[in-house]
């Protein structure tokens, strides 16, 4: 555990501190917004020079941090980069007027301008944005400052500024994915935690692969990680600090502990326990480990998650049947069912927004990611494969990601992204299969 | 002779076996192609390979099911009279699914098909306290096909006799 550490300590930096100022310019209201919300259809045309290095040791870094940048805005599919060779004029000082005509004569709707400069272990990123058309800034320009080695993470900064203007909804690059890593054979899978960020880079391992390891899942201030592990032969829920890898198990529970979520403060936990073969969902204290019991009844019940404000908890039951999703009182009591279409739902999971619930549907002998509304109307199945399964939502609640099962002797889990319109579906890349993703919260 | 058949089962006990003093050895290596089940000779009945391979050590269910049927009792009666005879073996019984669940509702799908072999090797007269039981859901399946032939086979509680770990 100790190079584990030593490995995870350097990749992840999530404490390091990235200073954000305003540089100084004059902000102006923009004119240019982009609908997240209905599926912009024509992706939005953008430049982006490759930033201005500030010194002879920043040139390199300077490319990276414009193409994770480029990427970042490019994976919403609300976006089209213009290529560099189709720039008229290259810009070769951050405050030197902007040629708007050059820009709108390739119809760049909107640019981005940009500096770095490293030196010793320090990085700083300027940048300002400007829509062409208005011939205008959009905000301010922001100076980030962080060390070098948090290179990715201010680029994604940048970008979450950026996508954040264009949309007017909070961005979402700035963040962690964790995650099942699998390998071998499908009758002798091996499972090991990792953590990645939001585009599959800068991969870690958070466990070796001695122990089955199942649901990962970040906590509210993205430092602890629950997840079960079969490490003592049964599955228990352990809790893992992202930065010194230091984890506990909650020993004084009974049975079989399985599919954590913190609530939204932290301070509790819900999951499910198996005792004599029925599973019931409980609340445990994260600090003193005390459990309150939510469901009982004969049934299977579990996949628990919090609402935002942590008043209820939605979870999926067989009571009545077959396997639907209710929502219950996080202090327990009388649970609603909310979930009455053809088939089997599953994993719900509250939308960080609290205006839908994401799941699991399985019918017709294909399996579903989709979206409906709290009160379960307004059903939308934005996939349909041999099995999709457990979607994590995005910061901002707009994206959905989840992990696919191809089938067959050689079937095998892959992470994928989609938005909640049901478009921009796309695998995220990691070296080995990958599976239960959960995506942290917003990066401070 | 029936025993020298199911050379299969034999592998699979013998793999199972030889991982469970090592950390992690959740995943029994049985897909080897061969074994000399002709060497084994006359098996003594209080063996575990007895158990496993005269007996019996897995049941199946229907989809998503729990419920015993009459076949599955047939086998866990004679688990019952061998575990009767044997009184100082204890057992861990393990409850599976197939692929077509999600991984949540598996493992407690995959505990209720444990726990109704124990509740009903305790109606025969086997000590609860001889029995653990533990769910791997869809994580351990026995076939990899992705049809009935295959989810059939995976959707079982497998008893493992002196070895393994449950609650």
């Amino acid at each position: 555990m100790a190079v584990l550490h030593r490995i995870t300590s350097a990749v992840f930096g999530l404490l390091l501190a990235i200073s954000v100022s305003v540089v100084p310019g004059s902000a102006q209201q923009p004119t240019l917004t982009i609908d997240v919300t209905g599926g912009v259809i024509e992706p939005v045309p953008f430049a982006i020079p490759s930033f201005i290095a500030e010194n002879a040791a920043s040139s390199a870094i300077a490319n990276k941090i414009t193409r994770v940048i480029a990427e970042d805005l490019l994976s919403t599919g609300l976006f089209r980069e213009i290529a560099k060779a189709a720039h008229i004029s290259g810009v070769s000082n951050f405050n030197a007027p902007v040629q708007f005509a050059d820009w709108r004569a390739i119809n760049s709707q909107a640019l981005i301008v940009g500096a770095v400069n490293a030196s010793g272990n320090r990085l700083t990123v300027k940048f300002r944005l400007f829509d062409v058309f208005a011939q205008a800034p959009m905000g301010d320009g922001v100076q980030l400052s962080g060390s070098l080695d948090n290179w990715r993470r201010i680029a994604h900064k940048v970008a979450d500024a950026v996508y954040s203007r264009l949309t007017g909804e909070t961005g979402y690059f700035d963040s962690k994915i964790v995650f099942v890593s699998e390998a071998g054979p499908k009758n002798d899978r091996r499972k090991r935690l990792a953590i990645m960020d939001h585009d599959g880079a800068g991969l870690a391992y958070l466990t070796n692969d001695d122990a089955l390891v199942l649901s990962p899942r970040f906590s509210p201030n993205n430092r602890e990680i629950l997840y079960t592990s079969y490490e003592t032969g049964v599955p228990r829920v352990y809790q893992m600090n992202v930065d010194t890898l230091q984890r506990r198990v909650f020993t004084n529970l009974p049975g079989m502990g399985f599919a954590p979520r913190f609530s939204p403060d932290g301070r509790k936990i819900v999951m499910s326990i198996s005792e004599r073969g029925n599973t019931d969902i409980y609340a445990v204290d994260s600090q003193s480990g005390r459990r309150t019991r939510l469901t009982s009844g004969p049934a299977i019940d579990t996949s628990p998650s919090f609402s935002p404000d942590g008043k209820q908890i939605v979870f999926e039951s067989d009571r009545g049947g077959s396997q639907q999703l209710y929502i219950l009182s996080a202090k327990g009591g009388d649970a609603k069912r909310i979930s009455f279409g053809n088939g089997r739902y599953a994993t719900p999971v509250w939308s960080p927004r609290g205006d839908l619930i994401a799941f699991t549907k399985i019918a017709g002998n294909r399996f579903h990611i989709g979206v409906m509304r709290v009160d379960g109307t307004q059903e939308r199945l934005l996939t349909a494969s041999f099995i999709d399964e457990a979607p994590t939502w995005s910061p901002n609640g707009r994206v959905l990601m989840f992990f696919r099962v191809s089938s067959g002797a050689n079937g095998a889990p892959q992470i994928y992204s989609i938005d909640i319109t049901g478009r921009n579906l796309h695998r995220i890349s990691t070296p080995n299969f990958a599976s239960d993703p959960a995506w942290s919260g917003l990066l401070k | 002779m029936t025993y020298l058949t199911k050379t299969a089962v034999i592998l699979t006990l013998l793999a199972t076996a030889a991982c469970t003093d090592t950390a992690g050895g959740f995943f029994g290596g049985n897909s080897g192609s061969d074994i000399s089940g002709a060497g084994i000779g006359n098996i003594d009945e209080s063996s575990l390979e007895y158990f496993q391979v005269s007996i019996g050590s897995t049941v199946l269910f229907a989809v998503d099911q729990s419920s015993l049927s009459g076949a599955t009792i047939a086998i866990l009666n004679a688990q019952a009279g061998w575990l009767n005879a044997n009184s100082a073996v204890t057992l861990v019984i393990e409850g599976h699914a197939d692929e077509r669940g999600t991984r949540e509702y598996n493992i407690a799908l995959g505990s209720k098909r444990a726990s109704s072999v124990r509740d009903y090797l305790v109606s025969q007269g086997i000590a609860d306290s001889r029995i653990s039981v533990v769910s791997y859901g869809k994580e351990r399946p026995i076939a990899v096909c992705s049809n009935a032939s295959c989810w059939s086979q995976n959707r079982r509680a497998v008893t493992i006799v002196n070895g393994g770990m449950g609650v």
